[in-house]
């Protein structure tokens, strides 16, 4: 194996027993899943919608869902380094930043998708129920996924900026909930009043949801993974700036 | 194998660190003394590359620390200041975690932390878990990490704070006899520790280095060092004094005490001369006849050089009185 591959492969698996040593991991499990659950079968209708498909009972809440939680999961990655002052520890190992930033990165995903799949009973239940389109839920799947990356790698540089996991939060909150409603028509109504309409097309391509949308319908566009794949690198780079100008001033 | 060059850091307009420079080669210890805030801890951070020096350059064995890092840092062992552990691990973890990190694999991580463990009196909470540990042990579970891959240079600061005193004096046996063998560089308020273990000391203040020697060299600099003192009984103060200015090597001349016991404290003319001298303050008690208990030439104290060395001049003037 080569060697930054192992070193990020150290982190990783660092982090995620980090998590499962800890009740977090089982808290934010339970907590998703009974989330899950309640929207999917109480608000998003799922019986009364009278289709097998998972798209709008269960898909639909992901956005809302993930913009706390994924937060939640993801506050401490660095904020607790910085805190403690194993940041120092690290840093100084033979390591580059980027292989901890990538291992760090990689194993809170690896648990975001393990949460994920473990709402697998709704598929089961839609398909004993139905003749649901199978690629579409595996396509809803694949943009859940890489939404939670998109959450998540914002959080990670969120956490770097604060030794504090609370502002590290609500920043990240407020980030990713910018990356909702920036294609929402209120928000752009807003903005055309005064902007370009260049202006209003950029900060609406930011938004997130669109791209979702595509997923859950059961597109999977060249598009839409580099949009999703172009805000995690972006995410990174600036957790990695940020982390430069730390040990820097 | 640690060579600092004309090191400078800044934070915004304040300069913590200002043109430090030294070598430490293979087999030396040397101790990093200086007050609080004097930039000790800044220094060993560029050292270890933590944070990127302003200006200068630092080269562990040839690698340049800022051009060659992963190099670089392959040699370090390094102990931060306030000895952080990732809590949530057991000491096992902790200690594999960064045996694998330093690159070890398999069998040589069993064996290096089985070893470190020994080292650092470990093996009884090498399952318990980081949180529950006392401050003594989460502080050696730290120092056993920085030593655990054998490195050829160690970077420590503040090795033994908040240990007790035989776990102070372990930690300085361990630095002792890998001092041998690598370059060490710590860092301690500790003064007594210095004379104990370095081969060198520097002292930095205000982020210049004020003094660089071995600790004898160091101490020689305190302004009592090389005088005699001489404790007499049973005779007159003046007739003491008059007697010793009379010797042909004596400077000044001070005396403490009262006609019962008299203290005295003669410097010599030069600092060269204070073995002659105590030769000669020697041959005139005895032919004087006085009877006297003590009789030595002053050393120094680091503590003494130290507080001249560091203290505003202001300070200085009145602590001397």
């Amino acid at each position: 194996m080569n060697e930054s591959l192992r070193n990020i492969w150290t982190i990783l698996k660092r982090e995620l027993t980090g998590y499962f040593a800890s009740p977090v991991a089982y808290v934010f499990i339970v907590i998703f899943l009974l989330l899950n659950g309640f929207f999917t079968f109480m608000l998003g209708g799922f019986f009364e919608q009278g289709e097998a498909s998972l798209s709008r009972p269960f898909f639909n809440w992901h956005p809302w869902l993930y913009l706390f939680l994924v937060p939640a999961a993801g506050m401490r990655l660095w904020a607790e380094e910085r805190r403690v002052g194993t940041l120092e520890l690290l840093l100084t190992m033979p390591i580059t930043a980027w292989q901890a930033i990538v291992g760090k990165f990689l194993a809170c995903w690896t648990f975001l998708a393990l949460a994920l799949a473990l709402t697998f009973p709704v598929v089961i239940s839609v398909f004993y129920l139905g003749h649901p389109d199978g690629l579409a839920i595996i396509s809803g799947y694949i943009g859940s996924f890489l939404l939670a990356g998109a959450y998540l790698s914002v959080t990670l540089a969120t956490s770097a900026i604060t030794r504090n996991q609370v502002i590290s939060f609500i920043l990240s909150v407020v980030i990713c909930f910018f990356l909702i409603l920036a294609g929402w028509e209120p928000v752009t109504n807003l903005l055309v009043r005064w902007a370009h309409p260049d202006i209003v097309e950029l900060v609406a391509g930011f938004s997130v949801m669109p791209h979702f949308a595509n997923f859950q319908r059961g597109v999977v566009d060249f598009r839409d993974l580099l949009f999703f794949a172009s805000v995690i690198v972006f995410s990174l780079f600036s957790t990695s700036v940020i982390l430069r100008n730390l040990r820097g001033a | 194998m640690i060579h600092v060059e004309n090191l400078i850091k800044e934070f915004g307009p304040k300069r913590a660190v200002n043109g430090v420079s030294f070598t430490v080669k293979r087999g030396e210890i040397l101790g990093f003394l200086g007050p609080n805030g004097a930039g000790k801890s800044t220094t060993m951070r560029m050292i270890t590359g933590f944070i990127p020096p302003t200006s200068g350059a630092v080269r562990i064995a040839g690698f340049d620390i800022s051009e060659k890092p992963i190099e670089a840092k392959k040699l370090i062992g390094y102990l931060p200041e306030s000895a952080p552990c990732y809590s949530d691990m057991t000491v096992n973890g902790f200690l594999r975690f960064t045996a694998e990190l330093r690159g070890l694999r398999g069998a040589a991580i069993d064996s290096a932390v089985a070893n470190v463990a020994g080292l650092c009196f470990l093996e009884g909470v090498l399952h318990q878990s980081v949180d529950t540990l006392s401050k003594g042990y989460r502080h050696r579970t730290c120092f056993a990490q920085s030593i655990l891959h054998d490195p050829q240079v160690l970077v420590l600061d503040e090795p033994t704070d908040g240990l007790d005193p035989n776990q102070k004096h372990e930690v300085r046996q361990i630095i002792k006899r890998m001092g041998q063998t690598k370059a060490i560089i710590f860092s301690t308020h500790i003064l007594e520790e210095v004379e104990a273990c370095c081969t060198h000391a520097i002292i930095i203040d205000h982020g210049t280095v004020v003094a660089n020697g071995t600790p004898s060299e160091l101490k020689s600099r305190a302004d009592n060092a090389g005088s005699v003192s001489l404790r007499v009984h049973s005779i007159a103060a003046e007739t003491v004094r008059t007697r010793l200015n009379s010797l042909s090597l004596s400077g000044k001349v001070t005396l403490q005490g009262s006609d019962v016991t008299v203290t005295a404290r003669i410097f010599p003319r030069d600092r060269t001369l204070s073995g002659e001298l105590a030769r000669a303050v020697a041959d005139l008690a005895i032919k004087e006849g006085w009877r006297f208990d003590e009789l030595y030439t002053e050393e120094g104290r680091l503590d003494d050089v130290f507080r001249t060395i560091t203290l505003p001049n202001s300070v200085k003037s009145t602590s001397k009185d």
